[in-house]
């Protein structure tokens, strides 16, 4: 029996026990055991393919937090199951190239097994219904794809790819999750399928809005949407069976995926459509555009996806324009903008993953994939050839290839959301097409380009490290595979509409009864319409326009490196550094000067900011005991002792005026009749004044510091602050009466500690717990002093520090 | 040169016997009067801080041949020993008690846990203030 759960976890599992299994079978190639999982999992998912195009969902519930509401819930329908499918299936393709591409000399247990929690972190964000689950496992694709990135890591290159991939995909997650916060805070609910079902009484609450850009966020870092695309030119350091899963064909689906997931959520919503769309359209059009400039054939297939993924995303935003309709028969036709974009999905993961596997037999056989030193490929490599020109054609858009009906029906949606009426589409609405036909020729352009300077024109042997050859064939193998998927879904698209699409399509649209209304039949004919035109003009003006490449070319060059983002996020990580570096060095003086003035500054802000707001300066002077005169002499005595210390200009004096304080102190005491802490006083007076003198025949001279007039006054001004805050507070609550003083429970010490000593009978018996401690102080003090003085290194000694 | 510091020292051999004795006297009485464990300490150990003042170290540790780090950590351990001790009657931790007992020459007499506890405060605060003093002036 097939459980969705297992296989989540079964790559997990795999990818714990691939390091012991390298170890133990050194002369196998670790990849064909690691290619079982995928093939297992497909074909699982394959066998459940009928029941669910019949409407049958999978569920099923493993408590994890269940007291937080968050539950380990895994969900199969038509959306996930698509998903699901090319997560395995171009995974078991993908391991099997790799298993050719990648030497034994590698560390193919960090690969495998990176490949492998990558794997079973696609599936879990696929399969998850609960959005914290969901959560998890897509910061473990984040990560996954970091050190997949990364596996060369020696190289500088892959280091930066890996860190800017990180930082992107993960400032969205973590949007997103705050997004998802506020779905939970807004409906009170985890699941997906609870929120879809409950969200429409929430559509006009606070936090909808918010939850819908933070949502959008994390889809688009993750799908490399402008102006978040800039991650994945930079991830193509990765070794290419990495670049073609995870940036082709999986990872950057999740966005997508995430995006068709909540169409049911925002979908409807007038910014969620402009947001997608649009996006997705800039998205569209800004990859295409600079994909033609590309050198680095790798660095032109990121570029494409970035262009076919805004595709897909801005036929996501318009197909979500029929939940704004409701259901109807005119809204049906707004839902074939969706359908195309499920279609485009599969379609692109089979040509994408096909064209970087051919980049990478090119790089790997010749060792650049730079096109100005490659040519005329064909005659040498001609199994490579025609995969490359299929998987071209086919992102083309040409007929033949799975690619000219998807982009059949995205002319066709495009033209088709002028009609709408709504979202002041009928002045905006030109737009749509206009872009869309414009990338398209772009892309036309360099897909011919990818064809024209790889495998046609003249030969270049002397600028090729190593001699031309084909490749061997179980590299030839995936491509092979995924090419004959292209020209296949060409002859038979609707199989593949009826079984994948049409229960995917009702995910989307769950209120929109039977799915089977919204599967059209796909035909590669159907008569002369816009759509035809607009790609026979694709074609002539592409054509005209890769002839004329070379005349138009230096339109790039007008555009300043300067202000491309790239450019702004290393200054941005620059800016960062170098200014937090600043503002520490500007406070992070290492003077403890500068530290005691933070916390005097402070101090006065806070406690006297907050005595004065709460108004709690109301000194009540009717109760307090009449003043005596030597009480204000002694006061007297203790304010010109004082005062002097500040001016006193040798260290014994300021000592001596120290002791007069001391022992004014204790006069206090005696006159406060406190005896016990006058006699304390006294002596511990007199011996820290004897420390004190012990302590200077130790010191250097007194010099005085040179300190310049300003920090003086600084210090004045902050002293006399905290020094009037500490009386006003002190007189604030000098005749606090709230509550009666608890000093009546210890008169009665002679009966209940058999002390008449009311202080000692405090100390030793009803707070003895404290004396203790101040005990164990005082001996831990004692043993401080000792262990400084008689175990510190002597000049020459070695640093015993270890 | 050495200094002729006869009186001093005459002085002292007196002296050091009252502040001893005045140390003692404060020390028991802490209970009823002011005084107590601290001050008792504190007073015994000036007395001692005298005899090093008067004589030198050697002298003074001829006789008196205690090491006062390990006079401050006894005090500590019967400070919390009475503590620990109060569990294995059955009390809470660092509950005293007292009782009132007919002792042959004291007559009717006060004996309580207090002064045990207050013991060992005093012996650490000798030996900590001593080991202080003695720590930094014995320091090149």
């Amino acid at each position: 029996m097939f459980s969705v759960t297992f296989a989540i976890i079964l790559p997990f599992i795999i990818a714990a026990l691939v390091p012991f299994i390298h170890r133990r079978f050194k002369f196998i190639h670790i990849g064909w055991l690691v290619m079982l999982v995928p093939i297992t999992l497909f074909v699982m998912l394959a066998r459940l393919i009928p029941s669910v195009a019949s409407g049958k969902t999978y569920i099923q519930t493993y408590s994890w937090i269940p007291t937080l509401n968050i539950n380990f819930t895994t969900y199969l329908d038509g959306l996930s199951m698509i998903l699901g499918l090319l997560i395995t299936g171009v995974g078991s393709l993908v391991i099997l190239y790799s298993i050719y591409y990648l030497s034994t000399k590698e560390s193919l247990q960090h690969f495998y097994c990176y490949l492998l929690l990558f794997m079973g972190a696609m599936l879990g964000v696929v399969f998850s219904d609960n959005l914290m689950v969901l959560y998890v496992f897509w910061e473990l694709t984040s990560v996954s794809s970091f050190l997949l990135i990364a596996f060369w890591n020696h190289r500088k290159a892959s280091r930066l790819g890996a860190q800017k991939a990180m930082l992107i995909t993960v400032s969205g997650g973590i949007a997103m999750l705050v997004g998802f916060i506020m779905l939970h805070t807004m409906t009170g609910s985890f699941s997906i399928r609870e929120i879809i079902t409950s969200i429409g009484d929430y559509t006009d609450h606070a936090l909808f809005v918010p939850a819908m850009i933070l949502v959008l966020l994390g889809a688009f870092t993750k799908s490399a949407q402008f102006p978040f695309h800039i991650w994945l030119p930079d991830a193509m350091e990765a070794p290419t069976p990495v670049s073609a899963y995870l940036h082709s064909a999986t990872m950057v689906k999740a966005g997508i995926y995430l995006v068709a997931r909540f169409t049911p959520v925002f979908g409807g919503d007038q910014i969620w459509f402009w947001t997608v769309s649009g996006v997705g359209m800039i998205t569209l059009f800004w990859g295409s555009f600079n994909a033609v400039r590309q050198t680095d054939l790798k660095a032109l297939l990121a570029y494409s996806t970035v262009s076919q993924l805004g595709l897909i995303m801005s036929l996501l935003g318009l197909g979500s324009i029929a939940l704004q309709y409701g259901y109807s028969a005119d809204s049906v036709l707004y839902t074939q903008a969706t359908f195309a974009a499920l279609f485009h999905l599969i379609n692109h993961s089979t040509f994408k993953g096909a064209l970087f596997m051919v980049v990478g037999i090119v790089d790997h056989e010749l060792g650049t994939r730079d096109i100005r030193r490659l040519g005329g490929l064909m005659t040498f490599m001609p199994i490579t050839f025609t995969v490359g020109v299929i998987g071209s054609l086919s992102m083309a858009g040409l007929p033949l290839f799975n690619g000219f009906l998807s982009k059949e029906m995205f002319f066709a949606a495009t033209v088709q959301i002028m009609n709408a009426d709504v979202f002041s589409l009928q002045s905006l609405g030109i737009i749509f097409p206009v872009i869309a036909w414009i990338a398209s020729v772009f892309t036309f352009v360099y897909c011919m380009i990818i064809i024209f300077k790889t495998f046609l024109g003249p030969v270049q042997p002397e600028k090729l490290d190593k001699p031309l050859h084909e490749a061997p064939m179980g590299m030839l193998i995936s491509p092979i595979i995924l090419s004959i998927l292209v020209v296949g879904i060409f002859f038979f698209p609707n199989l593949l509409g009826a079984y994948i699409l049409k229960p995917a399509m009702a995910s989307i649209y769950p209120m929109f009864g039977d799915p089977a209304n919204l599967t059209p039949s796909i035909h590669a004919w159907h008569g002369v319409k816009p759509e035809l035109l607009m790609t026979i003009g694709v074609v002539i003006v592409g054509t005209l326009l890769y002839r004329l490449l070379k005349k138009w070319k230096p339109v790039y060059g007008l555009l300043s490196s300067r202000y491309t983002f790239n450019a702004f996020y290393n200054n941005f990580l620059s800016f960062a550094a170098s200014k937090s570096t600043i503002v520490t060095n500007k406070y992070m003086t290492g003077l403890l000067r500068d530290y005691l003035v933070y916390i005097y500054l402070f101090f006065i802000l806070t406690v006297g900011g907050f005595f004065f707001y709460s108004g709690a300066f109301s000194p009540n002077f009717s109760t307090d005991a009449r003043i005596r005169v030597y009480e204000v002499i002694l006061v007297g005595v203790m304010a010109v002792a004082a005062v002097a210390m500040l001016f006193a200009k040798s260290r014994m004096t300021a000592t001596l005026l120290n002791g007069v304080l001391g022992y004014s102190i204790a006069i206090f005491f005696v006159i406060f009749r406190a005896p016990d802490l006058a006699l304390t006083q006294l002596v511990v007076e007199s011996i820290t004044t004897v420390l004190f003198l012990l302590a200077f025949s130790h010191l250097p001279d007194w010099k005085r510091e040179n300190i310049p007039s300003k920090t003086k006054i600084t210090n004045a001004v902050i002293s006399v602050g905290t020094g009037a805050v500490v009386v006003l507070v002190a007189l604030a609550v000098l005749n606090y009466d709230r509550f009666e003083s608890i000093s009546t429970f210890f008169e009665d010490a002679y009966e209940l500690a058999g002390g008449a000593n009311i202080v000692n009978a405090i100390l030793g018996d009803f707070r003895g717990f404290d004396t203790m401690l101040e005990v164990v102080v005082l001996f831990i003090a004692g043993l401080g002093v000792y262990t400084m003085i008689k175990l510190r290194a002597k000049k020459g000694d070695e640093n015993s520090e270890n | 040169m050495k200094i002729n510091d006869v009186i001093l020292r005459t002085v002292t051999k007196i002296v050091v016997f009252i502040i001893l004795t005045f140390g003692v006297y404060l020390f028991l009485s802490g209970h009823n009067t002011p005084g107590g464990g601290f001050i008792g300490g504190l007073v015994l150990a000036s007395a001692i801080v005298l005899l090093y003042l008067s004589h030198d170290i050697e002298t003074v540790q001829k006789s008196l041949p205690l090491d006062f780090k390990l006079v401050a950590a006894s005090g500590v351990l019967l400070a919390t020993g009475t503590g620990i001790g109060s569990l294995l009657f059955g009390a809470p931790f660092m509950s005293q008690t007292f009782a009132y007992f007919d002792l042959p020459v004291f007559g009717k007499t006060e004996l309580t846990t207090v002064t045990i506890f207050e013991a060992g405060v005093a012996l650490a605060v000798v030996g900590v203030v001593v080991t202080i003093i003695l720590s930094i002036s014995e320091d090149e």
